[in-house]
C-alpha cells in the first residue's frame, strides 16, 4: 500500500494549516507546505521558531488544528512511513550496546518479545550500516562514538525501518563543520538512491544550501516554503517576520538581517547562548 | 477556650523536658534540611540524600556498638560515604545513580553485620528500630550542643558557596564556563548533605531522613521558585511539619485500642510531608487540565 | 552445608539472583537505582501491615510495591522520578515505622525483614517464589525490546509510536513483581545491591547487550552462592556478603575495563572499548 502511495503523484507528505498553541502561546500559525519523494527538504528557523513542534505534529504526538497528510493518509503514531532522528542523544560510554544493536533496534524495537536471531536480519543490518559509512565502527560502543559517527548510527536505526519519509532534528547542532558536511553529503546520497523524502531541521541554512531541493522558512510561527530562490528573498522573509530584513550574499553564503536594528537573524548558531533554566520539582 | 487548648495539648506538654528537646533539635534540623534540601532537588539528588541517611544507619549502628553517640556515627558513616560517592563518579549524571546505588549496596550490608553484632553483644534487638526510624523523645538534652554545631558547620557552608553552589546546580555547563570550580563545589555541597541527613538521622531516623531533606525542599520549589524564597519556605515547612508531629505523636497516646503507646514522630512527620506535597501540586494539576487543546488534525 | 534446609536456601537463592540480574540490568540501563531502591524497601511497611491485621506477608509485599510503583508513576514529571520516589518511599516507611510500633509482637522482625533471612526459607515460601519469577522473566522478554528502545533513546521510541508512559509503567510493575517475590526471602535493602552491582559489573566486561544481560545473571549468581558459603561458615549474615561481594565485583568490573581500555590505547588493532573520539 505505501508503495502505491509514493510511487504516486501525492506528495508523501502535505500539512495543510497546522496550527498549534502550547501553553497558551501560538506556536505555529497556519502552516502548509508539502514534500514529495525524492526530496531534500531544509525546515529553516531559529532556537523556538517550532521545528521540533511541527516534527511532533508530523509524528502525531502533539494535538493540532489542521490536517497532515503522510503518504496520502491521515496522520498517526506508529507509522512506519516516516523515520526518526532526534536530536539529543547522550549515551554513557558504560552502556554495553554497539552501533550494530542500535541499527538492528530500529528493526522492529515496537515488537514485543525478544527478536529471533537470522541471516537475513544480520544482512539487513549490516547493508545499513554500509550505506551509513559505518562499518568501521560496527562494534565499538555507541556511547564512545563521536558526535558525527553517532549520528549516522541513528540515520541508519531510522533507514533499517524502510521509510519514506526520514525526519532529522537538528542533525548539525552539536557537530564540527567536517563532520556536519559529511552527514548532509551522506543524507543527500541516500535520498537520490533509496527515493526517499527527507525533511531536516536546522537553525543555519548554509550548510544545507548545496544540497537541498527545496526550504520551508519558519519564523514568529509561520512558514514559507519553495525552492530556496523563491524563499530566501528580502520580500518573503520580511513579510513572514512582520518586519523588513534583507537577505544578504557574502562569498557564496546567504545572511539573512534585520532591517533597521541590525541584528542578526539567521547568521550565528543561537543554540549555545541560551541556556534552559528550569527548576523541576 | 484553655478548656479547648487542653484537649489539643495534652497536659505537660509545655513543660515536658523531651518535648522541648524534642523541638528544639527537629528545628534545627528542619532549617538546615531546608537549606540544603533545595539544592538537593534542584540537583536532582534525591537518591544521593536517601542512599546517605540509608548509610547513616551503618554508622548509628556502628556507634551503638562501640558505644559513643549515634549523632557521630550518623555524621562520620554520611560523610565517608559521600566521599567515595564523589570518588567514582557521583558528578557524572547518569554514572551518579549507579555510584550512589554501588556505595548505598555496600553500606547497607555493614549496616546487616553492625546490627548483627549489636544483637550478639549487647543482646537487644530494639537497636534496629529505634536507629532505623528514630526516637524524638528519647533524645537526650546533652546532645543539642552538638547539634547545634553540627547544624551551625552545614549553613555556614551552604551559605559560603551561595550563588556558586546555584549556578553550578542548574547548569553545570554554565558554571565552568564562569569559572567556577563546579566539581570542588560539588564536594562541598555533599559534605554539607551528609551533615543534614545525620541531623535528620537523628532527629526521624535513618531511613525516613529523606523525607525531611527532599519534602519541605520540594514543597517549597512547587510554591515559589525563587531559591532564596524556596530555602525560606522549605526551613519554615519543616519546622511545622516537625513541630506539629511532636504535637500530634505526644497526643497519641491512647488512640489505637489504648495501646498506650506513643504513635511514632516520624510517622506523622512523613505523613504531613507527603500531603503537603500533594496540595502544593493541585494548582499546577489544575491549571494544565485547562489548557488541554482540541485536536482535530489527529487522525 | 548442602543438606536439609539449606538446600531450600541454595534453591531460592538462585531464583532470586536470575529475577535480580535479568531485572536489574533493566534498572541500570534506565538509570532507575533509586526506584529499584525505594520498591523494595518501602514494601517492608506491608509485611508490617501485613502482620498487624494478620494476613499472608506476601500480600502484603505485593500490594505495598505495587502501590510504590503506581504512585511513582503517578507523581514523577515526564520521566523524572527523582522526588517523586523519595516521597513516596519515605511514605511507605512511615507508614511501616507506624505498623512496627501498634503490633506489640513484631519489633524483633524488623531486622530480618530489612536484612533478610535467606537461611530459614520454608518450602511454603520456595513455591509462590518460583510462580512469581516465572511471571518475571516471561514480563522482561516480552517487554525486551520496546524497553530497551525507551530507555536508550525515549524521543524515538515516542516517535515510533511506543507509549513510553506506559513501557515505564509496565517496568515498575515488574519492579514491583520483583519485589514481593524476593524481599521476603533476601530482605529489602539486599535485593537492591544484587539488582545494582551484578549488572553494573556485567557491563564491564562486554559490549553486546543479550551478552551483558547473560552476564548479569550470572555474576548475581556468584554473589548470592559466595554469600550463603561465606555466612554459612562465619555465621555473620547473608546480607552482610550480598553487599559488600556485589560492591567488590562492581570493583573489579571497573578495574577490567579500565585495563583493556590501557591495552586498546596500546594496540590500536584490538577492540575499540575507551572514548577515542570527542
Amino acid at each position: 500500500m505505501s508503495e502505491a502511495l509514493s510511487n504516486g503523484s501525492a506528495p508523501i507528505l502535505a500539512v495543510d494549516e497546522v496550527s498549534v498553541s502550547l501553553a497558551g502561546r501560538e506556536v505555529l500559525r497556519d502552516v502548509s507546505f508539502a514534500i514529495e519523494s525524492g526530496e531534500f527538504t531544509g525546515l529553516i528557523g531559529s532556537n523556538g521558531a517550532g521545528k521540533t513542534t511541527l516534527f511532533r505534529v508530523i509524528l502525531g504526538l502533539q494535538a493540532a488544528h489542521g490536517t497532515v497528510l503522510v503518504g496520502g493518509a491521515p496522520r498517526s503514531r506508529r507509522n512506519p512511513l516516516i523515520g526518526y532522528v532526534p536530536q539529543k542523544f547522550q549515551l554513557d560510554p558504560d552502556v554495553p550496546l554497539r552501533a550494530r544493536d542500535l541499527v538492528a533496534l530500529g528493526l522492529d524495537a515496537h515488537r514485543y518479545g525478544i527478536a529471533t536471531p537470522s541471516r537475513a536480519r544480520r544482512a539487513r543490518v549490516e547493508e545499513m550500516l554500509e550505506a551509513v559509512d559505518a562499518r568501521d565502527f560496527a562494534d565499538a560502543r555507541v556511547g564512545t562514538l563521536s558526535g558525527g559517527e553517532q549520528q549516522r548510527v541513528l540515520i541508519a536505526h531510522a533507514l533499517i525501518a524502510a521509510p519514506k519519509l526520514l525526519l532529522l532534528d537538528e542533525p548539525l547542532a552539536n557537530l564540527d563543520l567536517r563532520s556536519g558536511h559529511e552527514v548532509v553529503a551522506l543524507l543527500a546520497r541516500i535520498t537520490s538512491e533509496q527515493r526517499i523524502a527527507v525533511l531536516i531541521s536546522a537553525h543555519e541554512m548554509n550548510p544545507l544550501l548545496p544540497v537541498i531541493d527545496r526550504i520551508v522558512y519558519l519564523a514568529a510561527g509561520r512558514a514559507a516554503s519553495g525552492t530556496t530562490e523563491e524563499v530566501v528573498r528580502t520580500s518573503v522573509l520580511s513579510a513572514l517576520y512582520g518586519h523588513h530584513v534583507d537577505v544578504l550574499q557574502v562569498h557564496g553564503r546567504v545572511l539573512v538581517v534585520a532591517g533597521e536594528a541590525g541584528e542578526l537573524a539567521d547568521t550565528s548558531d543561537h543554540s549555545h547562548t541560551q541556556t534552559q533554566v528550569e527548576i523541576v520539582s | 477556650m484553655s478548656a479547648q487548648l487542653a484537649a489539643i495539648f495534652d497536659p505537660g506538654f509545655f513543660t515536658s523536658q523531651i518535648v522541648q528537646v524534642a523541638a528544639t533539635v527537629s528545628a534545627l534540623a528542619a532549617v538546615v534540611c531546608g537549606t540544603v534540601g533545595v539544592f538537593t532537588v534542584i540537583r536532582g539528588q534525591s537518591f544521593a540524600g536517601e542512599a546517605l541517611g540509608d548509610i547513616s544507619t551503618t554508622g548509628g549502628s556502628g556507634a551503638f556498638l562501640v558505644g559513643v553517640g549515634p549523632l557521630w556515627g550518623f555524621g562520620v558513616a554520611a560523610v565517608a560515604a559521600a566521599a567515595v560517592m564523589e570518588l567514582i563518579g557521583i558528578q557524572r549524571p547518569r554514572g551518579r545513580d549507579l555510584a550512589t546505588g554501588i556505595v548505598l549496596g555496600a553500606g547497607l550490608g555493614l549496616a546487616a553485620l553492625f546490627l548483627y553484632l549489636d544483637s550478639v553483644y549487647h543482646n537487644t534487638t530494639g537497636a534496629t528500630v529505634s536507629i532505623v526510624f528514630g526516637s524524638m523523645f528519647t533524645i537526650a538534652s546533652s546532645a543539642i550542643p552538638a547539634v547545634i554545631a553540627f547544624s551551625a558547620i552545614a549553613v555556614c557552608l551552604v551559605a559560603a558557596l551561595g550563588r556558586p553552589l546555584l549556578l553550578s546546580s542548574i547548569s553545570p555547563e554554565l558554571a565552568a564556563a564562569r569559572g567556577i570550580p563546579v566539581r570542588l563545589v560539588g564536594v562541598a555541597y555533599l559534605l554539607a548533605l551528609a551533615i543534614a541527613i545525620a541531623l535528620a538521622a537523628f532527629t526521624i531516623g535513618t531511613i525516613l531522613s529523606t523525607a525531611l531533606l527532599v519534602g519541605p525542599a520540594a514543597i517549597a520549589l512547587r510554591l515559589t521558585r525563587s531559591p532564596a524564597r524556596a530555602i525560606a519556605a522549605a526551613a519554615a515547612i519543616g519546622i511545622a511539619a516537625t513541630w506539629l508531629s511532636i504535637l500530634l505523636a505526644y497526643d497519641s497516646y491512647d488512640w489505637y485500642h489504648q495501646s498506650g503507646k506513643y504513635w511514632p514522630v516520624s510517622f506523622f512527620v512523613v505523613t504531613l510531608i507527603f500531603l503537603g506535597y500533594l496540595m502544593a501540586g493541585l494548582p499546577r494539576r489544575l491549571r494544565r487540565r485547562r489548557e488541554i487543546a482540541p485536536d482535530p488534525a489527529r487522525g | 552445608m548442602f543438606s536439609g534446609f539449606m538446600i531450600h536456601a541454595w534453591t531460592v537463592a538462585t531464583i532470586v539472583a536470575v529475577v535480580a540480574g535479568l531485572v536489574g540490568f533493566f534498572v541500570v540501563l534506565r538509570g532507575s537505582a533509586f526506584v529499584a531502591h525505594a520498591i523494595p524497601n518501602g514494601s517492608f511497611a506491608g509485611a508490617a501491615a501485613a502482620s498487624l491485621v494478620g494476613i499472608n506477608t506476601l500480600i502484603g509485599f505485593g500490594v505495598f510495591a505495587f502501590f510504590g510503583a503506581f504512585s511513582i508513576s503517578a507523581l514523577g514529571h515526564r520521566g523524572r522520578h527523582d522526588v517523586a520516589t523519595a516521597l513516596t518511599l519515605v511514605l511507605m516507611l512511615g507508614l511501616g515505622a507506624l505498623f512496627v510500633t501498634l503490633s506489640v509482637e513484631y519489633t524483633p522482625e524488623v531486622y530480618s525483614l530489612l536484612f533478610g533471612e535467606i537461611l530459614g526459607v520454608s518450602i511454603s515460601q520456595l513455591i509462590p517464589t518460583a510462580g512469581l519469577a516465572v511471571v518475571c522473566v516471561i514480563a522482561i522478554a516480552l517487554l525486551y525490546r520496546p524497553l530497551m528502545l525507551s530507555s536508550l533513546l525515549p524521543d524515538v521510541a515516542e516517535a515510533r509510536g511506543i507509549a513510553t508512559a506506559r513501557i515505564d509503567l509496565a517496568f515498575l510493575a515488574v519492579v514491583a513483581l520483583a519485589t514481593t517475590m524476593t524481599v521476603p526471602v533476601v530482605g529489602t535493602l539486599l535485593i537492591f545491591s544484587l539488582m545494582i552491582g551484578a549488572p553494573a559489573a556485567a557491563r564491564s566486561f562486554t559490549d553486546k547487550p543479550l551478552q551483558a544481560l547473560g552476564l548479569s545473571v550470572a555474576i548475581a549468581l556468584a554473589i548470592v552462592w559466595a554469600a550463603i558459603a561465606l555466612s554459612y561458615q562465619t555465621n555473620y549474615p547473608v546480607g552482610f556478603f550480598v553487599g559488600t561481594v556485589s560492591a567488590a565485583s562492581y570493583t573489579v568490573g571497573r578495574l577490567w575495563a579500565a585495563w583493556t581500555r590501557h591495552a586498546g590505547i596500546r594496540s590500536p588493532t584490538g577492540p575499540r572499548v575507551g572514548p577515542k573520539y570527542t
